[in-house]
């Protein structure tokens, strides 16, 4: 029982990272209705901008992070008004060709970056390889860290999208950009800054996942796990995100322990097959009938 | 400039449009099937070299085409195809070790994968669009966990041998002899699908394309039409996969991942979505591009020479730009030049100018 929970607990902390990238991809799609297959890519840059104010640079712990989110904001920003504005109202597909290929040229550019390159590298924080007993289940610092930090983004994120006028702005482009148009939101600019705040939500589980697999140029495959979290929320739903990133999260913690060896790594997906099959547009998402 | 002047309703669906584009092919066949002999005379000594590189050109062209069937033609995305290589591949490697003969080891290996390529389309059918990308992903990680996993007879991750092949008692192990089985293949392939697409079936895969509730409408039947889609492109892709097996005569999962399923992509988009020439250009490009880093790499730094994902990097920057600049790929590229020619020197920018669109939500309001 004791090792169930230990389980549980580890698969939330992880869980905890696989819905803030899912996050990520719901914020965009919900705007553009565009899936960012470099969501992932974006973690490991995310991860690499810690590492170098942190690690390279010698800056304060918070600073440094607070520099690198920053950074990986005005990237998420950046990329949007220069790669992906061009294609919008492309087909689907092109899109996410587009945003593979990002994908790939952020993965090659890392490696090829000098004081980057292709070697693992850990970003010194002040609470690595602590640990909390609570009775007999021995919770590691760096997962609280993790959990609470969602926690508090998921707090944030919601105050921000209730009460802030920017917030409700950019629920208003998503939800129709026409009418928002024309209540004079600047669509536009709206979506690059939604952009952007995707791209500082991966920063922020980049950072969070550094001291637990070290920071390498593959990072980034991580983020594809977040896809299942995504399909199982609906892609459309905030709560619904972070929610299949939880139960993807236990799964697999679950799925490690007690099945054969392997199935640590496919259960995720075999999830997502499943629930695919079942439920064609997500457990949580509304069916689309497109109107003739 | 020509006109084209419809006596016959034949002509619209007729296989050669003009009698000179006939000369031309049959000049680009005659080229390829005697290329092991003119190779000899014009390259001497790396005639070998340049033989085996059009023997993996036309493979890929090959898989190439596998995709373009179910992309191109039928508008289903799949990020998995990867999957229907490895199960070609491997189908062939167990097969031929059970001493199955040769030919008829290649059209089982195809047989097998567009099966598993009907597994996976009954329930696809059901999905669209993002969810049916995101599903053929699950399903490429899934097959390469089972290649990696079963290794009682993929060999899992110590891989596996591929017996070479024998053909009436002949083996086939020179790089002419399998240049010319892998060109045979290719021909054959990309002529059932030339004439596929003239007949019902395949002008019915464009409709769906097109619209899926048109198509319907007009009293095609979609599950099966996508169904069989699902089938051919996973059988040509199966075979592409098992000619590769012979090409590289050693299999390990990490060869069907997901990098090859964007390769497979990047022949798709970067050749030009809907064209069988596209197929064939993007081929040109996958098989290119490394040849021309390996050169590149002596006259760049260091640093970035030395980057292992260079060569994906690279794939990813042409297929971000093709996006961005030239959605059609190269076969739209083409076309403009055919199109300069033809209309010089009244030729207009604005004639291939992208429309302005709004966006096409999927979603209900």
């Amino acid at each position: 029982m004791i090792n169930f929970v230990q389980l549980c607990i580890n698969g939330v902390a992880i869980g905890c990272i696989y819905a803030l990238v899912a996050l990520g991809f719901v914020l965009i799609y919900k705007a553009t209705e565009t899936v960012n297959f470099a969501q992932g890519d974006l973690m490991m840059l995310g991860a690499f901008f810690a590492y170098t104010t942190v690690g390279l640079w010698g800056w304060p712990f918070l600073v440094g992070v607070g520099a690198a989110v920053a950074g990986m904001m005005v990237l998420g920003a950046l990329l949007d008004r220069i790669v992906l504005r061009p294609v919008v109202g492309q087909p689907a597909f092109a899109l996410v060709m587009l945003t593979i290929g990002i994908g790939t040229v952020a993965r090659a550019m890392t490696g090829a970056m000098p004081g980057w390159g292709t070697e693992t590298y850990s970003i010194p924080t002040p609470y690595a390889g602590n640990k909390v007993n609570l009775g007999e289940l021995v919770i590691s610092v760096e997962h609280l860290v993790i959990i609470s930090v969602t926690v508090g983004l998921c707090v944030f994120l919601f105050l921000f999208f209730r009460y802030t006028k920017l917030g409700v702005a950019m629920q208003a482009s998503s939800q129709n950009q026409l009418a928002a148009y024309y209540m004079g939101i600047p669509v536009k600019t709206v979506f690059s800054l939604i952009w952007g705040l995707s791209a500082g939500v991966a920063g922020i589980a980049g950072i969070l996942l550094a001291p637990i697999t070290l920071v390498d140029v593959n990072l980034g495959f991580i983020g594809l796990k977040a896809f299942p979290a995504a399909v199982l929320g609906g892609f459309g739903s905030i709560p619904g995100a972070i929610v299949g990133g939880l139960i993807i999260g236990v799964i697999e913690a679950l799925a490690g322990f007690y099945l054969p060896l392997g199935f640590k790594d496919i259960a995720a997906y075999v999830v997502l097959l499943v629930v695919l099959f079942v439920r064609p547009h997500g457990l949580f998402g509304q069916m689309a009938r497109k109107k003739v | 400039m020509r006109f084209l002047f419809r006596t016959t309703y034949d002509q619209d669906i007729r296989l050669f449009q003009f009698t000179h584009q006939k000369a031309w092919y049959a000049v680009l066949l005659v080229a390829l099937f005697t290329a092991p002999l003119w190779l000899h005379v014009v390259a001497g000594d790396n005639a070998d070299y340049y033989i085996s590189v059009l023997e993996s050109l036309s493979g890929t062209a090959l898989a190439g085409l596998g995709l373009m069937v179910l992309v191109g033609y039928t508008g289903q995305v799949s990020l998995g195809h990867a999957a229907f290589l490895g199960i070609g591949a491997y189908a062939e490697a167990v097969l031929l070790g059970y001493g199955v003969p040769f030919p008829l080891s290649l059209v089982l290996a195809a047989l097998i994968s567009g099966f598993v390529g009907v597994l996976v389309a009954i329930p696809a059918l059901r999905l669209v669009g993002l969810y049916l990308a995101i599903a053929t992903f699950a399903f490429l990680i899934i097959i390469q966990e089972v290649l990696a996993r079963w290794e009682s007879v993929t060999g899992g991750n110590n891989g596996l041998r591929v017996p070479d092949m024998v053909l009436f008692g002949h083996e086939l192990s020179e790089d002419w002899q399998k240049y010319y089985v892998v060109l045979i293949c290719t021909v054959l392939c990309f002529l059932a699908v030339i004439n596929l697409l003239r007949s019902p079936t395949g002008r019915a895969m464009v409709a769906i394309r097109d619209s899926e509730i048109a198509a319907q409408s007009l009293g095609v039947n979609v599950a099966r039409v996508k169904t069989f889609a699902f089938f051919l492109s996973a059988a040509i892709t199966g075979l592409s996969g098992a000619l590769f097996a012979h090409k590289a005569s050693f299999l390990s999962p990490e060869a069907f991942g997901i990098i090859a399923s964007l390769n497979l992509l990047v022949i798709v988009v970067v050749g030009g979505l809907g064209s069988l020439h596209g197929a064939v250009f993007g081929a040109i490009i996958l098989v290119a591009v490394p040849q021309l880093l390996s050169i590149a790499k002596d006259h760049l730094p260091p640093a970035i020479a030395g980057t292992p994902g260079l060569e994906a990097g690279v794939f990813g920057l042409i297929l971000v730009l093709t996006i961005l600049f030239e959605p059609l790929g190269m076969y739209g590229r083409w076309m403009k030049i055919k199109f300069w020619f033809a209309m010089f020197p009244l030729y207009k920018r604005a004639t291939f100018k992208r429309q302005k669109s709004y966006m096409k939500t999927e979603r209900v309001h």
